[in-house]
């Protein structure tokens, strides 16, 4: 089994989840309660990953990050390499293929909390950060962790964007499932299928708690 | 009333109208009652600070939390504000919720004595770790109203606090509101839509409509003498005619009226002119059926006869419509017990006397009554 590229699938998942949660914390909360022109607009450019093909955005994302662009050019002055077919590029891309995976659950936690609970915060004396630590986060908690987890599980599982933006460098860009894909093509029946069944488990237990989640949610599930 | 108790006064145009004025002092309890959507429940928010009128005042003790281009926030207001559906901490225990309240620089230890005292007062003694989905409606409701004291509020706002339990809860927990009242020394602002629990609760009650402040008085004296054909709508006063002042006579005490070929004697009012129209109403209440059996001497106070138009048992008692004279137009409105209505024979169809009571005769300014029609508490037009 390539456990490099096991460890990498998981490094990758850890951090995409990690650098969305905040963003996804603040998106899902904004959308959850603030009426703003253009809001319809928003949210379905925020859904868009979910429906647009793999490789259209890993498509997008390769020639926004090439050393040509400005973006590629600007992070090249600053870090020295690359950002496409590297681990920070594969990380951006993931980061963005997974927004709609983070945020709508974020927003539905938020959304689950009624007017008045967060109105009563402040008729408590809360200020507004107060209510959100002492309120708002821990009743939002189910949902920012079903964001979190069906994050993790589908990056791990993201093929067309990943080979798109960062090839199959072993060790930066090569990632589990390129790995399967790659083992697959060289008839090494044995090292892919191995492979598979250990992100078919680790895929299965992320959403089995998802949904063992969503029934703790509800007080009489 | 100048720099203690709380001042009011709210002007909006959108996007619900507000045009609403009142005060209430320190210890009193000042009941809004409208039908739905009059706007009540938005002046207790704009009070509260939740939001805020396009022009207005709210004064509390001496403090302009709302006025000459200022508005404080919720958070500074110190309001006790039970809201509705209780709006409790879910994740928190009653006595997590009530803590919440209480000032940030208190020790620990004293927060959860303060908040056991608290519950203790709202009679939730040994309930302080359940959380609220394992308290009942009431006792929810306590938690609610513990929170909203634990601020030491300047003003406690209750938003229809007992819609959500049953009759047993609410009339148990509308006693508890009477006995605990006497001990607080602030202001009181109740919601309902219940013209009996504000009557029973409130020191005054100030009847909406449409976000605007129609009257203001003790809830008997609004109740029974409203100002208007529409606040007597608003307060289910059943029955309201046109009239016509025929005299006055001051020294009797009486003011006569005649109406559809009656004549009537109402309470001396000499607000309305002789030869004036005016609009007048009598409560069920003061609509006394004649016995058949055993006429006496209150039959000569304004006998009326009709025949009975629709005849309804509606628990012990029977609600009787008369169509007086045997108009069907003229509907008058009124209820006998059950065991009256079967010794005297009445029925649909069967001819009735009653006497309306001289002092329960209401006079109001004329308008078409009509125009009345379509709103709250107007009963839907008969069919022809």
């Amino acid at each position: 089994m390539d456990t490099q590229a096991l460890a990498l699938s998981l490094k990758l998942a850890v951090g995409t989840a990690l650098v969305l949660l905040p963003l996804a914390v603040l998106a899902g909360r904004a959308l959850a309660w603030r009426r703003f022109a253009g809001k319809p607009a928003v949210e379905a450019l925020l859904a868009l990953p979910l429906v647009l093909p793999p490789t259209v955005l890993g498509y997008y994302l390769l020639v926004t990050f090439a050393p040509t662009s400005p973006l590629g050019q600007f992070y090249q002055s600053i870090v020295g390499t690359t950002l496409a077919f590297s681990f920070e590029g594969l990380l951006v891309a993931s980061v963005i293929a997974n927004i709609p995976f983070a945020v709508q659950p974020a927003q539905r936690g938020f959304e689950s909390i009624a007017t008045e609970v967060r109105e009563a915060a402040w008729l408590c004396g809360m200020s507004g950060w107060r209510a959100f630590w002492r309120v708002e986060l821990p009743l939002a908690w189910p949902g920012l962790l079903t964001a979190l987890v069906l994050t993790f599980a589908h990056t791990l599982g993201e093929f067309g964007v990943v080979l798109m933006v960062g090839g199959n460098i072993p060790g930066e860009t090569r990632t589990a499932a390129i790995a399967i894909y790659d083992r697959a093509q060289a008839l090494d029946d044995r090292a892919a299928g191995v492979m598979a069944a250990t992100l078919l488990a680790i895929s299965f237990v992320a959403i089995a708690i998802v949904y063992w989640l969503d029934r703790a949610r509800r007080p009489h599930g | 009333m100048a720099s203690t108790g709380l001042r009011v006064a709210l002007r909006q145009s959108a996007p619900i109208p507000l045009d609403a004025r009142f005060e209430c002092g320190p210890g009193e309890l000042l009941a809004l009652v409208g039908p739905s959507g009059s706007g009540k429940t938005t002046i207790l928010r704009a009070i509260a600070g939740l939001v805020r009128p396009q022009a207005g005042e709210v004064r509390c003790n001496g403090e302009t939390w709302m006025g000459e281009g200022a508005f404080a926030p919720p958070q500074s207001r110190h309001v006790g504000l039970v809201f509705q559906n209780y709006a409790l901490f879910p994740h928190m225990t009653a006595s997590g919720n009530v803590e919440a309240a209480l000032p940030v620089a208190l020790a620990r230890a004293a927060r959860a004595a303060a908040a056991r005292e608290l519950l203790e007062f709202v009679h939730l003694g040994g309930l302080e770790s359940r959380r609220p989905r394992e308290l009942s409606g009431g006792q929810q409701q306590r938690v609610a109203l513990a929170r909203a004291l634990a601020r030491d509020p300047k003003v406690l706002l209750l938003d229809e606090p007992f819609s959500a339990v049953d009759q047993v809860t609410r009339r148990r927990l509308q006693h508890e509101l009477a006995q605990m009242r006497q001990r607080l020394r602030i202001p009181i602002v109740l919601v309902t839509h219940d013209l009996e629990e504000a009557a029973a609760l409130a020191d005054r009650m100030v009847v909406l409509h449409r976000g605007t402040t129609l009257q203001e008085g003790p809830p008997l004296d609004v109740l029974a003498r409203p100002r208007d054909a529409l606040v007597a709508r608003l307060v289910d006063f059943r029955n309201l005619f046109h009239g016509e002042v025929v005299a006055h006579d001051a020294a009797a005490g009486t003011t006569r009226l005649r109406w559809e070929g009656c004549a009537l004697e109402a309470a001396h009012q000499p607000a309305y002119p002789a030869g004036a129209r005016v609009c007048w109403g009598i409560q069920p209440a003061h609509c006394v059926l004649h016995r058949r059996d055993r006429p006496s001497r209150g039959e000569r106070e304004n006998p009326v006869s009709g025949v009975v138009g629709e005849f309804l048992p509606f628990g012990e008692n029977a609600a009787v419509t008369l169509w007086v004279n045997g108009r069907p137009e003229l509907e008058l409105r009124f209820s006998v017990p059950a065991h009256v209505a079967t010794r005297n024979g009445l029925a649909e169809g069967v001819e009735a006397r009653v006497s309306l009571l001289r002092e329960g005769l209401h006079l109001m300014p004329y308008v078409p009554l009509e125009r009345l029609q379509g709103e709250p508490g107007q009963p839907a037009p008969r069919a022809a």
